[in-house]
């Protein structure tokens, strides 16, 4: 009977195929193969890439690359768990207005708001160094942090912390055994949402790091665009997904002792 | 402004805005220096914002952001709308496989995706610039308009299209009077979404355009790469004062409807 | 009455309550159920169910939740499409006719009304789809509001209505594309005891003033018992009974259907002879007759129907083990040879008393023993 509803899913079938299949496979391929300059038909199997990317100055590269990303989230945590506690305590018209403010600055543009920083950093001196370009991926990311956390935090039952206070505990007690446990699901959803754009990212370090500076999106980058080098370009990227999706299903888990659901701020 | 927060709270709160802010402010500040140099203010100017409008690259780049966001959000919400509905009804199995997909843009890095893309366009022989830019807008925001329409469908009570076929609709038309209705604020979410995304895009772009079509994200991005002059601090302000302005609309679209929707509550 | 007559009507109250005055039931079959089968991934749900519903009748499918009665209405409906098996609308099968198609409307459980519509366009749903001119709609949708006392909520949300009020809506907005039958999926269930026994009131009056078929789908037999013309006991996919409320009750044909309507004490026994029973190594006179000599059976009385008497001259005598207080009668406990029989009395007793039960010949219900009588 609902035949004609169920075939509404047909044309995204077909497109997602060819927009998102078959480009993944693609770069699988190119990972595992290398063709002749002369003739590009002509190709072989070869872990090659793979071999090249584990030499010592590309494991540095990765290696800095999930440093900087590790730091960006552990920070954005520390300071964007705070801030959702708070925002979620204050009253429902001036939580709306808070919220508002919070979000305004990501509407615009990411590469203006970075570009801003190139100049307040310019003039601290710490401008093309680690610590820029983390105050930039901090900046670019927190909301991503905040959001998530404050969504967990206002879904938990009022009477969930009554309950503890008529337990026994007091304001404290009752955040550290029933607020943060039940926010878990929220810091969980957070740290993906921060973590796998700041280990990807090209364009703040590209912007605040320098012209020199290389994480593991620049050197993807640069494999495209100034080596011609596709097929060690996707090793990496084939490299870069394995390690996301590696740390997505260890989130996940983490989530699932956390409590249900990650809470997406959309 | 915040009552009821302890002092210290205000104060965190406070200082969070600033570091949100500030850069914000720089930008805005800056656009009306006289000095070329970043950093000295040497005078109040208009000149940047003259220097802007007679910049045909960013004019271009302008014009191809908007006209792409426009087309992938509606190409996108559409699309996304459709195959949700579509996926619903299938079968936990045939939905779990679908799903897998659509995540995969989601959380693949997004320099991931722009290049297995471009990888796609180059060995099909298809040339990148415009059309290959708002396809690759389209792939990346479907699968969040998936994802904010989905919900909603799982949330409504599952009788409400056997009611309406019961009251003698088609499934056509439980589709579009019951199951649309009942799912617009996921739609209109996922088509801000979209609309957010496409707009802000710079990666994806970067990867799949040539031949002089560039989004504003890649003007920026190139103009910041050398030494910047203070036409970017220029379109800087625009797109803050667009972006104010938006909001206020909003708002006072919002808080008309929650005056007239407590107007209804007193009447009962 | 007449097929035609029933076409022609419109739900006018005033006209419905004349041409129903004095109306009797008729006894023209509507839907014939034939061999319905229904498997859910390999479960099975239906097992060959038989059955067919009159006009104007209010039939209701009563049995424990997972008996397959939902099921029944759904394939009605057109939601759901047997494995085997026909349905028959005045002689025609419809298992082909989607569910627009079908003249059949239902009240959903949690009424299922439209969160995006007000009271109006709800009950207008139908008849804007059909197209209707605007003045009949106005004139039909305010009719019905009158039907379900809701004259003056027209432009209502529905989800600020409470929900006697939304399920009244989802009655009217039914009710008001005239269909042949309605279906009700345990309607009532939402509802607080008391709206509750009001609201099952009210769905008699309207089915009288209708005069349209009601199938009604329950797992409360109080209401079963009180709102029906037909009522069909279900358990595991199997019709166990069919009968009037008063057969039902007081004629279970078997144990299941005994222990789901009412509280009854199941005892076996022996038949002796034609109105002779013996049980608790006593015999008793009965009404029931027709089984072989010695047949064992199982009887039932209802808690109502034992009377506690003098021990000295009655033919069961036990000690009460238990009292509760239940507003309008006692329920008392009296255990005679370890058995525990359930009485309902207006009396009460003391825990520890030795008392006489007794009961009357036509409140022993026979029945036969499961998987023996039916050889």
């Amino acid at each position: 009977m609902n035949r004609t509803i169920k075939s509404f899913l047909y044309p995204y079938a077909i497109w997602i195929a060819i927009m998102i299949v078959i480009p993944f496979f693609l770069i699988f391929f190119y990972s595992i193969t290398q063709s002749r300059p002369d003739s590009p038909a002509i190709f072989r199997f070869t872990l090659k890439h793979y071999r090249e990317f584990f030499k010592t100055e590309n494991i540095n590269i990765l290696s800095k690359s999930v440093l900087l990303a590790v730091e960006t989230t552990v920070l954005c945590l520390l300071l964007g768990y705070p801030a959702a506690w708070i925002i979620a305590k204050t009253k429902a018209n001036v939580q709306n207005v808070i919220l508002l403010l919070f979000i305004l600055p990501m509407w615009i543009n990411m590469l203006l708001r970075t570009y801003a920083w190139q100049v307040i950093l310019g003039r601290t001196g710490i401008l093309y160094t680690d610590a820029a370009v983390v105050i930039g991926m901090i900046y670019n990311f927190i909301p991503f942090m905040v959001l998530p956390i404050y969504t967990a935090i206002t879904k938990i039952d009022k009477s969930l912390i009554e309950a503890a206070n008529d337990l026994g505990a007091n304001s404290k007690e009752a955040f550290l055994k029933v607020v943060f446990p039940l926010s878990m699901p929220g810091v969980v959803t957070g740290i993906v949402m921060v973590f796998l754009p700041a280990v990807s990212s090209f364009a703040i370090p590209r912007l605040l790091g320098g012209g020199q500076y290389v994480l593991i999106g620049n050197l993807i980058e640069k494999q495209f665009y100034l080596l011609n080098n596709w097929n060690f370009g996707s090793a990496i990227s084939v490299i870069l997904m394995i390690l996301i999706l590696i740390s997505m299903r260890f989130m996940k888990k983490s989530g699932e002792m956390g409590g249900k659901g990650g809470a997406i701020p959309w | 402004m915040v009552k009821g927060l302890k002092l210290q709270h205000k104060i965190y709160l406070g200082l969070m805005f600033l570091f949100l802010y500030a850069p914000i402010f720089v930008l805005v500040l800056y656009s009306f220096n006289e000095s070329e140099a970043m950093g000295r203010w040497t005078g109040f100017t208009l000149k940047w914002y003259n220097e802007l409008f007679r910049n045909d690259t960013i004019k271009n780049a302008f014009y191809y952001t908007i006209v792409c966001a426009i087309i992938s959000t509606i190409v996108s919400t559409i699309f996304g709308t459709v195959a949700a509905i579509g996926i619903y009804y299938h079968k936990k199995r045939v939905q779990d496989y679908v799903l897998n997909v659509n995540y995969l843009p989601v959380i693949n890095p997004d320099i991931v995706t722009a290049v297995s893309l471009m990888i796609l366009y180059i060995s099909v022989g298809i040339q990148r610039g415009f059309t290959t830019m708002v396809l690759a807008h389209i792939m990346f925001s479907t699968p969040y308009v998936i994802l904010s329409v989905l919900p909603r469908l799982q949330a409504m009570d599952p009788n409400l299209i056997d009611a309406a076929q019961d009251l003698g609709a088609t499934p056509l038309q439980a589709v579009r009077k019951v199951i649309i209705p009942e799912i617009m604020p996921g739609i209109v979410s996922g088509m801000l979404i979209a609309f957010t995304m496409s707009i802000d895009d710079f990666v994806i772009s970067y990867f799949n355009t040539s031949g002089g079509v560039t989004n504003l994200s890649i003007e920026i991005f190139n103009m910041a790469k050398r030494r910047v002059k203070p036409t970017v601090n220029a379109l800087a302000t625009i797109m803050v004062a667009v972006v104010v302005m938006f909001v206020f609309i909003i708002n006072r679209i919002g808080s008309k409807k929650k005056i007239e929707y407590r107007l209804k509550e007193e009447e009962k | 009455m007449e097929t035609s007559e029933i076409k022609s009507t419109s739900y006018t109250v005033n006209k419905i309550k004349s041409y129903n005055q004095g109306s009797v039931k008729s006894n023209k079959p509507l839907i014939e159920i034939i061999n319905l089968s229904k498997e859910f991934d390999g479960e099975i749900v239906l097992k060959e169910i038989n059955l067919t519903i009159k006009e104007n009748e209010f039939l209701t499918l009563l049995g424990p939740s997972g008996c397959g009665k939902t099921t029944i209405l759904r394939i009605l409906a057109g939601f759901v499409s047997p494995t085997n098996g026909d349905i028959l609308f005045e002689g025609k099968s419809i298992l082909n006719l989607p569910p627009n198609k079908r003249q059949v409307n239902t009240v959903f459980q949690r009424y299922a009304l439209f969160p995006h519509l007000n009271v109006f366009e709800n009950i207008a749903f139908g008849l804007r789809l059909k197209k209707k001119k605007d003045d009949e709609i106005v004139a039909k949708v305010k009719q019905m509001l009158r039907l379900v006392k809701l004259e003056g909520f027209e432009s209502r949300n529905v989800n600020s209505l409470s929900g006697g009020q939304q399920q009244r809506v989802a009655i009217a907005r039914a009710l008001v594309n005239e269909p042949k039958v309605l279906l009700l999926d345990e309607p009532l269930a939402a509802l607080d005891l008391k709206l509750r026994q009001e609201m099952q009131y009210e769905l008699k009056e309207m089915q009288r003033e209708t005069g349209i078929t009601f199938i009604y789908v329950t797992h409360d037999q109080e209401e079963a018992l009180t709102m029906s013309d037909t009522i069909v006991v279900m358990n595991s996919g199997l019709i166990q009974q069919v009968g009037t409320p008063i057969d039902i009750y007081n004629e279970p044909k078997n144990r299941f259907v005994a222990n789901f309507i009412g509280e009854s004490n199941i005892i076996p026994g022996q038949m002796v002879a034609d109105y002779k029973v013996r049980f608790e190594n006593q015999i008793f006179d009965c009404v029931d007759r027709g089984f072989h000599p010695n047949e064992p059976i199982d009887v039932v009385i209802r808690p109502e129907d034992l009377l506690i008497v003098d021990k000295d001259s009655a033919p069961l005598v036990g000690v009460v083990d238990s009292v509760i207080f239940k507003g309008v009668h006692y329920e008392i406990c009296v255990i005679v040879n370890g058995r525990e029989y359930v009485i309902h009395t207006t009396k009460s007793a003391r825990i520890g008393d030795v008392v006489g039960l007794t009961v009357e010949p036509e409140n022993i219900h026979v029945m036969e023993v499961e998987g023996v009588g039916n050889e």
